[in-house]
């Protein structure tokens, strides 16, 4: 509590510094004008900068606002914070009116429907659950259009009916402008509900329909209100039959129109993140742009802006989610997050400001508490009847509970009163009383209904969303009961959900992934993979953590040197990569695996020649390039680069890469425990080493680049370093990270700018050159970094640094099933051609 | 045709029905006149290639697997009694059988018995155990249709079904049992994902 005294008098002293420059600025703005006798050293500007300057002061004061609040997880805890920020906003409101004796701050209905509100319509299109939404997308149609029809209508007539029993005395109204009251206040306001609902996890139907309902009939509800304002307008007289139908008719363009717009942009975004790979800065700016154009082009042509913009961001998530670079997808993520919770927080104290101003205030009883009550009833009628039509077709029925909490998750907000504000005080006589009462209904159902939902929740034990870890074994699962039911279906005949489901995933498989997605995010989009992926990143992030707990994850800078071109590649060879390590069963020990590394990554290995010529070179470069190996680490995580650009990332942190060091390592671990004993399969060849250029057939690599040769040439550099290990013992882990070490901070330069090349050719020669100089050169520095790495360590550290999960990889691995599996696999390599080597083997 | 195939249909037939699958009389009838029309060789029972015919199953990757899910062991023909159990797997569990008195069977659609159908499409040799081949054989069905141009390698299925395992193995065998199956499907609303619709 004190803390919120503290913030509450910091806000104040704000808001005071706001409002007194206001006073102030007036005899500063006139001397400026003066003809100036001296050269001023600094001038008080605040004419100029005064709008800006409000606007971002009013951001601010919003957010500390929230801040505050968060301070005291106490409080929000038993009020939800819309309500807190509305109640701030009051203490605000009563402030600033007592200052200037006027309420100068507004909520605008141009500043909210077209600042305000775009960014939150856009963030929950764009976090929507997808599956789900289109699951129940039937369901959240009927209540967002049926439903809001139904609740203006009744509320519309009620009120009508009540005035003309003389219930509210001598007020100016008709029955279409009650039922335009009755339309701008039907909508269920996302705003509010999300605020609420997030806060009480509800099962995920629940909130889905909610959630969803809320959002499109907005949308629904805006169109309403324009059909409505297009017959007050008329008149009474001269609305006839036609007049109806066309507003049924544009009714219904309005809202398709509006949705098909926003699919639309939905696709051109998506299109256009198929081609932002180069400009990945400004790529997550896109999403912006467009969604908020998409907003505006709607509301252009009259069409729903609110129903553009949802759909745009539902329809697009998925594919420029996987089209964009995994930062920008996160970064759009937060940013989007940023704009629409921050535009929430101004949103609703706001709406507890604009309270504060007694020219806003009438008070008819009757109207106001009937309209409440009208509110409340007809909203849990209407809920009542929808489901009950619903749970006809329903699988899962809704059952009484999830009713209830529905009917009273029927909070309004911001958006009615945006559109009470629009009304024409002309044509409307009791506008204000209608602002009025608009004000009232958001208060109590924001407040009243807002802070008795969470116990009302727990009271009636409604369903709680369950806390899943998706495993793979669930998304397998899943995949085979959507196949199943939709057998079932075909096979019982009859053309249900599942049969539609599955008619539109092979249309999106077929045509929609080919024409939105990159190529290579084609691959990645697939759930079971990417349930693999995922997982395998967690545990490597588990992994590098609990060796980082050890003090000792020396190795994995070390080796990421040499994966630092093959990071870059990663989107597209991550896969080809893993299923190599596995089926890796020649060299029980490092050297292949990196090998086999740079083998899939033909950016590392460009020109044998060169590199060759500058390996050849003596121990002079080898002491070189350890100092530079090392030097160079500690400047590229010290580095700070300041770039418009780019972003510099460290990518040595990157997870992609921790998941591969985890994922190799862990390979590497299983196949040494289980090939320990067995010889290496082409130790005979072991004598070639020392001539890398020679080829068994005789042939010198020196001129000849053709594939095959290379893939011979790396068969024996498998072989090689096997038997190298074998020979060497403790210490071949050594050689490995050295060789690693070697190729990439030497030629990162170069790769980027040469022809890619048969990356196989280059490995035996440099390869061998490693062996040689492990024996000859420095091998006792580089022995005494490595020492904590010899494989018996390695063994006692795997089962603490992984997950329960990765646990029992080690165990398996040891155990003989998956040995045998493994050695079903021919041992070599057959020769192929060099470029696909990496992919097949 | 509903009325001709409910004709065919002895009422004490479907009376038994209902009281073994839970369906409704109309829902009977219904799947009954499907059944007929399934049955070009009008014998009264269907052959694997009577479903084979249907061509969306062509399509399905677990088509066969489901196809074979109707045949009890041994037999390449099912009756109608056989053709309603298997599809009484998938339907809903209604409120009022929730909490039914316990002494009474296990109804075919319980959450138990929709898991036994989900896991003996894998256990192609029923010894109560999938093993890593038998997941990596329902993976590869799964994935071979699944992208245009977009191939999953047999060495990734095969991490993938390792990791599966691992992840569901509990005792080391480096297979599924039933038991573990349940355990790791826990938190999936199997009542639900397993249920369709049936029309009346």
């Amino acid at each position: 509590m004190p803390a919120l005294w503290r913030s509450t008098f910091v806000l104040v002293m704000v808001l005071l510094a706001i409002s007194r420059p206001s006073l102030a600025s007036q005899p500063t703005g006139n001397g400026t004008e003066h003809t100036i006798t001296t050269l001023p050293i600094v001038i008080w500007k605040w004419e100029g900068i005064k709008f800006p300057y409000l606007v971002a002061l009013w951001i601010l004061v919003s957010w500390l606002c929230k801040l505050v609040f968060q301070l005291n997880p106490g409080l929000t805890r038993v009020i939800p914070e819309s309500g807190l920020l509305i109640c701030i906003g009051w203490v605000l409101g009563g402030i600033i009116y007592g200052a200037d004796k006027v309420q100068t701050f507004r909520l605008q209905p141009f500043t909210f429907f077209f600042y305000l509100l775009p960014q939150i319509v856009l963030d929950a299109g764009y976090s929507m659950p997808n599956k789900l939404f289109f699951g129940n997308l039937g369901a959240i149609l009927v209540y967002a259009v049926i439903g809001t029809c139904w609740n203006a209508a009744t509320l519309g007539l009620a009120l009508w009916g009540c005035w003309l029993g003389g219930a509210m005395g001598n007020i100016d109204t008709g029955l279409l402008q009650l039922l335009l009251f009755g339309s701008l206040i039907a909508a269920v306001d996302p705003v509010a509900v999300i605020a609420v609902f997030e806060e009480v996890h509800v099962n995920e139907v629940l909130y889905i329909l909610v959630f969803g309902e809320s959002l499109l009939n907005d949308g629904v509800t805006v169109v309403l209100f324009n059909v409505f304002d297009a017959f007050v307008s008329l008149g009474g007289g001269q609305i006839d039959a036609v007049e109806i139908i066309k507003g049924i008719i544009s009714f219904f363009v309005v809202a398709v129109g509006g949705s098909l717009v926003g699919v639309v942009f939905a696709l051109l975004i998506s299109l256009l993140t198929r081609c932002t790979k180069n400009i990945q800065i400004i790529e997550p700016g896109f999403i912006f742009v467009l969604g908020y154009l998409s907003y505006l082009t709607a509301e252009m042509l009259s069409l729903s802006a609110i129903l553009s913009c949802t759909f745009c961001g539902v329809c697009c998530q998925k594919y420029i989610n996987a089209n964009m670079d995994e930062r920008s997808v996160s970064t759009v993520r937060y940013t989007m997050k940023v704009f629409a919770n921050g535009s929430e927080t101004i949103i609703f104290v706001f709406l507890g400001i604009s309270a504060i101003d007694p020219s806003l205030w009438v008070w008819n009883t009757a109207f106001i508490l009937l309209t409440l009550l009208f509110i409340f009833v007809f909203r849990f009628i209407g809920v009542f009847l929808l489901t009950w039509i619903l749970n006809q077709y329903r699988l899962v029925p809704l059952d009484f509970i999830d009713q209830l909490v529905m009917g009273y998750g029927g909070l309004r907000g911001a958006v009615a009163y945006g559109l009470v504000l629009l009304l024409d005080e002309n044509k409307f006589k009791e506008k204000t009383l209608m602002v009025s009462t608009t004000l009232i209904v958001v208060y109590f159902t924001v407040m009243l209904q807002g802070i008795t939902m969470k116990p009302l929740v727990t009271w009636l034990k409604v369903k709680r969303a369950a806390v899943t870890e998706r495993t793979l074994a669930e998304k397998i699962q899943n995949r085979t009961f959507d196949h199943m039911l939709v057998a079932i279906e075909d096979i019982s005949g009859q053309i249900g959900d599942n049969y539609m489901r599955d008619k539109w995933n092979n249309f999106e498989e077929r045509w929609l992934y080919w024409l939105l997605m990159t190529p290579i995010a084609r691959k990645s989009c697939d759930p079971i993979f990417n349930i693999f992926h995922n997982l395998n990143i967690k545990d490597a992030t588990s992994y590098v953590n609990e060796g980082e707990r050890r003090g000792s994850l020396a190795f994995v800078r070390n080796e990421s040197k040499a994966d630092v071109d093959f990071n870059k590649k990663f989107g597209d060879d991550l896969s080809e990569m893993r299923p190599y390590i596995m089926t890796e069963n020649m060299g029980p020990d490092h050297v292949p695996v990196s090998s086999i590394l740079r083998d899939s990554v033909p950016s590392v290995c460009l020109d044998m020649h060169e590199q060759d010529l500058k390996m050849r070179e003596s121990e002079d470069f080898d002491a070189h390039h350890l100092l530079q190996q090392h030097l160079y680490k500690g400047r590229k995580q010290h580095r700070h680069k300041y770039s418009r650009k780019q972003l510099e990332v460290n990518e040595d942190e990157h997870e992609v890469q921790e998941i591969f060091q985890r994922t190799m390592r862990s390979r590497l671990e299983s196949f040494k425990s289980a090939k320990m004993g067995v010889a290496p399969p082409k130790i005979s060849k072991h004598l070639k080493k020392d001539q890398p250029q020679k080829m068994p057939n005789g042939k010198s690599t020196d001129n000849s680049k053709s594939h095959t040769y290379g893939d011979e040439d790396f068969e024996f550099s498998e072989g090689d370093s096997a038997s190298g290990c074998e020979a060497a013992g403790g210490s071949f882990p050594m050689r490995a990270y050295r060789g690693a070490g070697i190729v990439n901070p030497a030629f990162m330069a170069e790769m980027d700018t040469m022809d890619p090349m048969p990356p196989m050719q280059q490995i035996p020669s440099w390869l061998a050159e490693a062996e040689v100089d492990s024996s000859t050169v420095v091998p006792s520095q580089r022995a005494q970094l490595r020492l904590p790495w010899t494989p018996s360590n390695l063994r006692r550290l795997a089962p603490l640094r992984l997950s329960t999960h990765s646990n029992d990889s080690f165990v398996l691995a040891d155990s003989p099933a998956t040995q045998e599996g493994i050695s079903e696999l021919p041992p070599p390599p057959p020769p192929k051609d060099g470029q696909d080597q990496g992919t097949h083997k | 045709m509903g009325s001709r195939a409910s004709s065919l249909l002895r009422e004490e037939e479907i009376e038994e029905i209902k009281k073994e699958t839970g369906f409704s009389h109309s829902q009977i009838t219904r799947l009954y006149s499907r059944f007929t029309s399934l049955d070009k060789g009008e014998n009264g029972t269907l052959g694997r290639e009577d479903f084979q015919r249907i061509p969306e199953l062509a399509i399905n990757p677990l088509g066969d697997r489901i196809i074979n899910a109707f045949f009890p062991e041994g037999e390449d023909q099912v009756n109608f009694r056989g053709f309603m159990r298997t599809l009484a797997h998938f339907r809903p569990i209604e409120d009022n059988e929730k909490n039914k008195d316990p002494t009474a069977s296990e109804p075919l659609n319980s959450r138990i018995n929709k898991l036994l159908f989900a896991f003996q499409l894998y256990d192609l040799d029923r010894d109560d155990k999938i093993s890593r081949d038998e997941l990596l054989q329902v993976l590869r069905m799964m994935v071979l249709r699944m992208m245009v141009g977009v191939n999953i390698s047999d060495e990734q299925l095969g991490s993938i079904a390792d990791r599966t395992i691992q992840e569901a193995d509990q005792n080391g065998d480096n297979s599924i049992s039933f038991n573990e199956f349940i355990k790791v499907l826990e938190k999936v609303d199997v009542e639900q994902k397993m249920s369709i619709r049936f029309l009346h």
